[in-house]
Order: C-alpha cells, then structure tokens, then sequence
C-alpha cells in the first residue's frame, strides 16, 4: 500500500523532471520563436494560439523563453552539482579513511567553515568578487555543494569502516585508498544519488535566485528567475509574465524533490521493510 | 432618544475634520542623495532635495524653465557687458538666524570658482573675475568677457548660497536661505524638512514634507497604491502609468526634463575611433522600438544633445535615420564586415537596463556583439564615467544645457574636435540671443555629424501624485522638486 505512495511519487516526480529536461534539449533544435529577437510590436499579448504562454514586455516568447530557461537552470545546476561530487566526495573519503587524523580535521573543519554561510550568501559573495554571469553563478552553487557531498560521503564511510567486509579487505592487504574505491564507494553510491537529486533541485532554486537578483546568467540568455525579476512591475496588468516562470521553477523543483524522495525510498530497503 | 440621533452630531463632526486640508506631504524619489550639498557633489539627487527649498541663489529657475530673481531682487548690467550690479533682497535670514548680506556673495561665489574648490560645475563660475562687496545689499561681479549665460549660470543648484559659518555642515546639516528648514535625515530612509517661519519671501503652504527614498519600482508602486507616498515626481516604472491613469485618486503629469538619453560611446577606444563605425551604430538604432520597448511610449526622440522643447532645438533625428542596411555597409566600408565584439555596461535605471537590452538585440541584427553588464550606480561611477573603460553606455544627461560637455576631451565619452570646442568658448562671451541660437544650433549640427554619441530620446518626466495635491512642477527645467507652491485641495 504505502510502497505504492513510494512508487507513485517516483513516477511524478520522474515525469515531471523529464519534461523539462525534454524542454531543454529540444530547445537546442527547435523553439516556436527565436528568444534571442525582440519584437516590440507584439509586446505582452495574452497567451493564446499564436504565443502559447503570451509575449514578455520586449515581444519574445514566453514558450520558448521557458525552453531555453530550462536550458539554462539545468546546465548550472549539473554542472553545480558535479563540481559538489568531484571535490566533495573524495575529501569524504579521505576524511573516513585517516579518520581522527589532522587531515580528517582540516577537511571537515574548512568544510564546517563554508557550510556556516548560507550557500545563497556564499554565491551572491563570489558573484559580486569576481562578476555576474552564468559560468559564476555554476562555480558558486558549486562550492557550496562540496560540504553537504564531503559531510554525507564521511558519515556513511564511517560506518562501512567499521563492518567486517571492511575488515577482511584490510586483512587481504588492501590500504586505505582502495578499500575507500572498491569497497566504500559502491556501497554508498544510491546515497549520493539520491542528495545528488535533491542538490540538483536546490541548485536550480539557487540559480533562479541568482539570476532573480541579477547575478545569475546575463542577457540575452533567458532564464526564469530574471523572467520573474522583470515581471514584477507588469504582475497587475500581465500576469502572465510571472506565471509560467515561477510555474517552471515550482514544478521542476517538486518533480526533483519527489523524485529524489521515491529514490531514497526506493534504494533503503529497511524503509520498505517497515512499510510491509 | 434614538442611537441614531446620538451618533449623527458625531459623525458630522468627524467628517468634517477629515476635510481639513492636509499641510504635510511625502514625496517619492528613486535615489538617495549622497549628500545634501548642491556645491560639494554632482548627484541630481541632492538639487531634487534642497535646490529652491533649503538653498537658494541669486537668481533661479522657474517651472517653466525661465530664469527669475530670487536672492538678487534686480541687477544691472553695464553697456560692454562685464559688470553686473546685484541688489538683494532685505531681511533675508539664513536658517540658523544669521543675517544674508553681499558678505555671504562674496564667500558663497569666491569658493566655488576658487582654485580648490570641488564644485562639480565649475565651468559656471569660469568668467568671473572678481565678486566685490559694495554695500551690504549690493554686490558687483566684474567678468573678463561678455557672459551671456551669466544670470542663467547663477540659478544652478550649484551656485546656491551658503553662509561662511555654516557651509561646512552643508552635506549633513544643511543651513540655507529657503522656505523649509531642514529637520532630519534618516540614512536608507527619508529626509524631513519643515516650514521655515521666518523666510523673507511668501511662505511655503505646506507645514512639513517628507522626501522617501525607494529604490525598487515595485515598492514604488506599492507605496503610492497605499498612501504611503503622497507624490512621486519620476515615477520609475513608465508601463504602471496607465493604471494610476485609470484610478480617480492619482493624478498623471508627464511632462518634460533635461534629460538627453544617448547611447555613449567611448570615442578613444577602438573601434569607436572610427567616425564610419559610430555612425554605423547610429543607423543601426531603430529609437521607436526603444522608447515604446524600454519607456512604454513615452519619451521624444532626439537626434543630437539637446531638449526638443528648447526655442533652439534643431531636429536631426534624419541624420542618424535607423537602416540596418546602411549600418551593414558603412561596418564593411570601416573594415568590420565582420562585426565586432564591445561591452555595453548598463546602470540601474529601468531605460538603460531595458534600453540595453532593445539596442543589444538591434546591434546584433548588423553584426555587432555586445556583452552586457549590469552596474550599480557606484560602480558606474567608477568604471564607466571616471575610469573611461567601455565600450558602450546608456545614460540620460539631465543637466539643463549641457551641450558644452562635448567641449570637454576629458570627459568620459573622451570626444576632442578642437572646432566645437571653440565654438563653445565663443559661445561664452555671445550675448545677442539670435547669435547664440545660431551657435548652438551649429554645435548641435557638428556632434551630430560626427556621431560622437547614439541620440535616443528625451526622457519624460513622468509624474504621479494624489488626485488632491496641487503645485508640484510639470516639467524638470532643472533637477529640483520646488515645493514652495505646493497644497493640498
């Protein structure tokens, strides 16, 4: 019954998250309007057959707008997340592997330092050193990944360490570093799946929040928290210029999050012990 | 007896102390001053606070533009047009109770055009060559030439008088001559000011007036929907105008400013140095679509650095005509066939963020890449206006007159034509009004031929205020919101 709710939310979430990948990877062949080619005479028309989600104030494509948005939420936030993987998971490893060592410390107290800042801060911090724009936007999202990635991948080696599979690859002569590859590593690699979703989300809600406050990806490359940004004097006459962004913004985050929930619920198995 | 019959006296009562006409007033702005010295600083911010109000000069600028007596009840000027005798008017107080005197000229003028002065015009004060004292309400300023601006010159905010005690305080706790006295400043907030009692001409009709800094078009909006704000003289977002149009409780006045938005261009950076590449950018600009695109229709084109509304406006729009194909062929005749790549830094405002982005996308139709970055106004500052590094700019020169910043090399658009800048120094001594016209008009024609800058539009003031407020200035002659006239219905 209630595995039925994991499965259901697995599916949603897949679905809803696949429409905007779909979104974002055919809006390299195709969108219905050129994003890039303004055209004033046609400003703000109300969605209808010709414009589907209606024109923004410049009388581009609100359909293709969120195509190509999509495009741009989703690169920042894979890439956020993978600079967040690559970095974070090794020091996780290294700091479980010499565990209570000065390493162990000096990797898990500099994380503790960039995990005090709030990861928007962090960003809006690189941002206005070193300027806005996407490839700015990727680093900072990024950086604040590599603590959640270094902190998840430690706890869980942790406790592998100290189980007998671990202890008989030790006895077989195996050092640190292998047994962190070959025997640590797969066995928590459904967990980085599943914080890899829910980061990919936050990271999307980060870059929508960089871009809504300028920082983010500059124009003329759409995306929808400057979408949203400039729609704000326009709400009360032509809603429909804050609607489809923040619905693109909403659903994407809620399919990822449901996704990554499914997922999680999908690979513990003591979870879908006790629901049986 | 009835509750009714209670109540009703009560109610009469009520209402007709609501009735009272209001004697205080908020008014919105968009920027903050820096500070409250019209002599010490070129931000348009401090002249939209104190000029008219706290500060006045010896002569000033009307509503309509005109330029009338204010400290200096008359003047004479002699037959070879270099002495000008000033009578001031008498019992004028400063605010701290000391009297205004030709002592107060004297200093007021002498450090403006002195040699450490940091007035941001000082060009003003540059052909004069003596301030003399020569009875406590007369004073004679002696110039090396005929100056036919002279009395137009002195009605700038920066040339407002101060008292040798008090001007130090000037940036913080401004001490003028003026109908309203200032009160408070709450940094990131508002500047109170009230009534002066004791002024020496017609008191002001309002008691108090709030000056309510807001950044944010939206708070904006939001602020005038609730009542929190009384007035907003620019109102910041030109595509909520019609709705305030259509509400009985708001009044809509667009009228006029000085305001010359042009694309600037650095003229010593290449490509810009060539003359075929700045007049391919003109013909690459269609300015219909960025005033209908970036201001909802409102604001006039212009075809050169000078306000349409002025008797010695010459349209030029024709010249700098907008053909993509012409701008194609004048890139390939400059060697640009190809296009190139310029950055294009942007301040706040929404007709430069937005404006920006209609005149990114016209470029691109000819070949031309712009990287765009979004500045704060420091930054700016910084960058574009001081450190000269760009490419492109938008800004809107709200300065009356300001033709003469093209005789100037250094300035940031860095444009150097020894012709017009002789021009300009002629124009200085030219007293006849049809030979002055004639000179501006020829200095509109250079500039424009030589497209130092693109010429968008002339910014339109768009004012809103409540239904019931009347005085407020239609037009921005000058960058001042005068409140001497202003009361309620």
């Amino acid at each position: 019954m209630e595995s039925g709710i994991f499965r259901r939310n697995l599916v949603i979430g897949a679905v809803l998250a696949l429409i905007f990948l779909l979104a974002a990877i055919v809006s390299f062949f195709w969108t219905p309007y050129d994003v890039t080619q303004l055209d004033i005479a046609n400003k703000l028309k109300k969605p209808g057959s010709q414009y589907w989600f209606g024109t923004d104030h410049f009388g581009r494509d609100i359909f293709s707008m969120i195509m190509v948005g999509a495009r741009t939420s989703i690169a920042v936030a894979i890439v956020a997340v993978g600079i967040g993987l690559t970095v974070g998971v090794p020091l996780g490893l290294a700091a479980a592997a010499w565990r209570h060592s000065l390493l162990d410390e000096l990797i898990m107290r500099s994380n503790d330092l960039v995990f005090a800042f709030p990861a928007l801060l962090i960003a809006i911090m690189i941002t206005a050193v070193f300027g806005p724009g996407a490839v700015n936007a990727i680093i900072a999202i990024g950086i604040f990944n590599i603590p959640v990635f270094a902190r998840l991948t430690r706890g869980a080696a942790l406790s592998l360490w100290t189980r007998d599979f671990i202890l008989a690859a030790r006895t077989a002569g195996k050092n640190a570093f292998r047994i962190s590859v070959e025997h640590i590593l797969p066995n928590i690699v459904n967990l980085l799946i599943v914080q890899g979703t829910i980061q990919f989300s936050l990271g999307i809600l980060a870059e929508a929040g960089l871009s809504y406050v300028g920082l983010g990806a500059q124009p003329p490359i759409p995306s929808w928290g400057r979408m949203l940004a400039e729609s704000q004097t326009m709400i009360s006459f032509a809603p429909h210029l804050a609607l489809f962004p923040g619905f693109a913004i909403v659903l994407t985050v809620l399919g990822l999050n449901l996704f990554g929930d499914g997922l999680r619920d999908y690979f513990d198995p003591r979870l879908r012990q006790q629901s049986r | 007896m009835s509750l009714r019959k209670l109540l009703l006296p009560l109610l009469i009562a009520a209402a007709s102390t609501t009735h009272a006409a209001k004697t205080d007033l908020v008014l919105g702005m968009q920027l903050e001053p820096p500070n409250l010295d019209p002599t010490g600083g070129a931000a348009a911010a401090i002249d939209e606070v104190v000029y008219a109000n706290i500060f006045e000069g010896l002569t000033r600028f009307a509503s309509d533009g005109s330029v009338q007596p204010a400290l200096a009840k008359s003047w004479e000027i002699s037959d070879d047009g270099l002495t000008y005798t000033f009578t001031l008017n008498t019992g004028v107080k400063f605010h701290d109770g000391s009297d205004f005197d030709a002592q107060d000229v004297k200093f007021s003028l002498d450090r403006a055009r002195a040699e450490t002065s940091t007035n941001a015009q000082k060009q003003l004060f540059a052909g004069i060559e003596n301030v003399e004292v020569s009875d406590a309400e007369t004073v004679v300023i002696t110039l090396a030439a005929p100056n036919g601006a002279l009395l137009f010159n002195l009605a700038w905010g920066d040339a407002i008088m101060l008292s040798p005690d008090s001007f130090d305080k000037a940036k913080t706790d401004p001490v003028g001559t003026g109908p309203f006295t200032f009160s408070k400043w709450v940094q990131g907030d508002r500047i109170e000011i009230a009534r002066n009692p004791d002024y020496w001409g017609e008191a002001a009709k309002l008691e108090k007036a709030t000056f309510k800094f807001i950044s944010e078009p939206t708070a904006a909006f939001a602020a005038l929907m609730a009542g929190d704000v009384d007035a907003f003289p620019v109102f910041p977002a030109p595509e909520n105008l019609p709705q305030f149009e259509a509400d009985p409780r708001f009044q809509v006045v667009v009228g006029s400013t000085e305001g010359e938005t042009i694309l600037s261009t650095n003229n010593k950076q290449p490509p810009f140095d060539n003359k075929l590449v700045r007049q391919a950018l003109a013909h690459a600009i269609d300015r219909k679509a960025i005033v209908d695109g970036a201001m909802f229709g409102y604001g006039t084109p212009i075809g050169t650095h000078f306000a349409p509304h002025h008797p010695a406006y010459v349209d030029l729009t024709g010249n700098s005509a907008y053909d993509p194909e012409k701008a194609k062929a004048l890139l390939k005749e400059a060697g640009f066939e190809e296009g190139f790549t310029t950055t294009l830094k942007l301040p706040p405002p929404s007709y430069a963020r937005r404006g920006g982005e209609i005149i990114a996308a016209q470029l691109r139709e000819v070949g031309i890449t712009t990287e765009i970055s979004n500045l704060e106004w420091a930054q700016w500052l910084e960058q574009v206006f001081r450190g000269k590094d760009y490419g492109l700019t938008i800004v809107s020169h709200t300065e009356p007159m300001d033709i003469g910043i093209y005789a100037k090399a250094d300035y940031y658009f860095q444009y150097d034509n020894p012709d017009l800048q002789s021009l300009m120094s002629d124009l200085e001594s030219i007293t006849d009004p049809a030979m002055r016209t004639q000179s501006l008009q020829k200095a509109q024609q250079i500039i424009s031929d030589d497209y130092v800058n693109g010429y968008l539009f002339q910014l339109a003031k768009t004012g809103v205020a409540n239904a019931d407020i009347v005085g407020l200035w239609e037009n921005s002659p000058t960058q001042a919101n005068d409140l001497t006239a202003v009361y309620w219905k």
